[in-house]
């Protein structure tokens, strides 16, 4: 057939954002941060891929997973909240974004393979993280996610305090992808980082030899 | 209101029709002793480039069908639009239809629209099909055009992910391609330098990959203007016979006539061998 593994990798592979994606919320905003690695089996076929995908001007959203599901999702839901922010007339709360794609998890989650963290900044509740797995939605300080997160849920968990502020919080996601990244085969590439507040949302790419370095034999 | 797309929107869910179509040909084929044609790969080095003033699309030409080679000379660069065009990997027919019914929707909506078609929105069109077909449409496309928002070059998989790039390799000679581009690709090229590194990065995959070979092909999509390379480079020239078993007109034949002696043996005398030991 077609699709059997005699071809070559990319036919019968599907595509993957191997990836590693954390979103953590401080007191005024949220910060988002992805690796940009993207894989069909052992070929790396995207190594400047942003997985930090906009649904509308202060909520982001994080990918992983299958690149094809993904990346549909969050087209999809960008189009939703579109139409729901034109009806309801004023910009949309970072719970319906989270709400739109926990429905779309939700109800295809036998044919769908993906998962997406929902970050940003709504005038109501300020900065907000959800993680959306498997379509349930929770509301949660920071959210790891991705094939490179188990190896860092150890540093997450110890590293983690209540209160940082925006520096702090960049540094902490940025450690945590770089120390992801020297880790996960399916991690790489360079870090993009996104902090959404109430004045502005701020891209930033750091390049691989620009990321901190921890002990390295 | 009408709707202007020829191609109806599928209500949900992957149709499977055909498929009970091809098992009862497969069925009947087999009684009779047949076997059911196997679907052609174009095994395929195709690429994009964005340089200073456009795209340039770079395909290899053959086609195979197994371990064979089906077509020496398939053309692998298909048209979308005036101003876009699109190179297919993966099931040949599959490609070659994807492109055609987006082609024609395309049209259909610039002529809806009043303006010329963007690439993104071919790129769209084209996700959303293939995604909706959960990767059995086998087509993998590098998809490259200019518009008013400038140029844009895609590679879109066959699960219906997509990946917008300034350079981008798809195919059995991917990596191969990928390797040349990654050493040579600048931003803001020169048309000449552009087309030498597209045409190189192809010549990798023909050469490095069974199942790509024969020819080069080349579109230069800039605005206002599209070069179809087609061929622009015959890197595998069929080679030229040097010599020839003919003979010229005008030659004379002839025979040698020969005849066979019969030779009496007569013994004439006997030596004794003496022994002989062999040493080595």
């Amino acid at each position: 057939s077609m699709l059997d593994g005699t071809g070559p990798e990319w036919l019968s592979e599907e595509v993957k954002t191997g990836t590693t994606i954390i979103a953590i919320e401080y007191n005024g905003g949220v910060v988002l941060g992805s690796d940009s690695r993207v894989s069909a089996g052992a070929s790396v076929v995207n190594r400047v891929m942003n997985k930090l995908s906009p649904l509308h001007d202060k909520i982001y959203c994080a990918l992983s997973g299958s690149a094809a599901d993904a990346q549909t999702i969050a087209e999809m839901v960008n189009y939703q909240l579109d139409v729901h922010s034109m009806e309801i007339g004023e910009d949309p709360q970072v719970r319906s974004a989270a709400t739109l794609v926990k429905n779309i998890s939700y109800k295809y989650k036998e044919e769908l393979s993906a998962h997406l963290i929902v970050a940003g900044w709504d005038r109501r509740d300020g900065g907000q993280v959800f993680a959306t797995l498997k379509g349930l939605i929770t509301r949660q300080p920071f959210a790891v996610g991705g094939s490179g997160s188990s190896y860092v849920y150890g540093f997450v968990d110890a590293e983690y305090r209540r209160g940082m502020n925006k520096e702090d919080c960049q540094q902490f996601v940025v450690n945590t992808l770089s120390l992801a990244m020297s880790r996960d085969g399916s991690s790489g590439g360079v870090a993009y980082i996104v902090t959404i507040d109430e004045h502005s949302t701020e891209e930033k790419v750091i390049l691989g030899n620009d990321l901190p370095t921890f002990f390295d034999q | 209101m009408a709707t202007l797309t020829v191609n109806r929107a599928a209500l949900g869910g992957f149709s499977f029709e055909n498929c009970k179509r091809n098992a009862l040909l497969e069925g009947e084929a087999n009684k009779v002793g047949c076997s059911l044609p196997s679907a052609r790969k174009t095994g395929t080095t195709i690429c994009g480039v964005v340089f200073k003033d456009g795209v340039i699309l770079g395909a290899d030409t053959r086609a195979t069908e197994g371990m064979v080679v089906a077509d020496k000379n398939c053309s692998k660069i298909h048209y979308i639009s005036p101003n876009i065009y699109c190179c297919g990997a993966g099931t040949a027919a599959d490609t070659e239809m994807t492109t055609q019914i987006i082609s024609s929707n395309l049209e259909l909506h610039s002529l809806s629209t009043g303006r010329l078609p963007r690439v993104a929105t071919a790129n769209r069109m084209l996700k959303q099909m293939l995604f909706r077909y959960q990767g059995y449409i086998g087509a993998a496309l590098v998809l490259g055009g200019v518009d008013c928002n400038g140029p844009h070059l895609y590679s879109i998989y066959p699960h219906g992910s997509t990946d917008k790039l300034p350079y981008v390799t798809m195919g059995s000679g991917s990596l191969a391609a990928m390797a040349v581009f990654e050493d040579r690709y600048k931003p803001d090229m020169e048309e000449e330098a552009a087309k030498q590194l597209v045409r190189d990065a192809i010549a990798a995959g023909i050469f490095n990959d069974l199942g790509s070979g024969s020819n080069i092909d080349l579109c230069v999509i800039t605005k206002g203007k599209v070069d179809y390379l087609r061929p622009h480079d015959e890197a595998n020239k069929k080679g030229v016979r040097t010599g020839d078993y003919k003979y010229k007109r005008g030659t004379t034949g002839y025979s040698l006539l020969i005849t066979h002696r019969r030779h009496d043996v007569f013994i004439s005398s006997m030596e004794m061998m003496s022994e002989v030991t062999c040493v080595l």
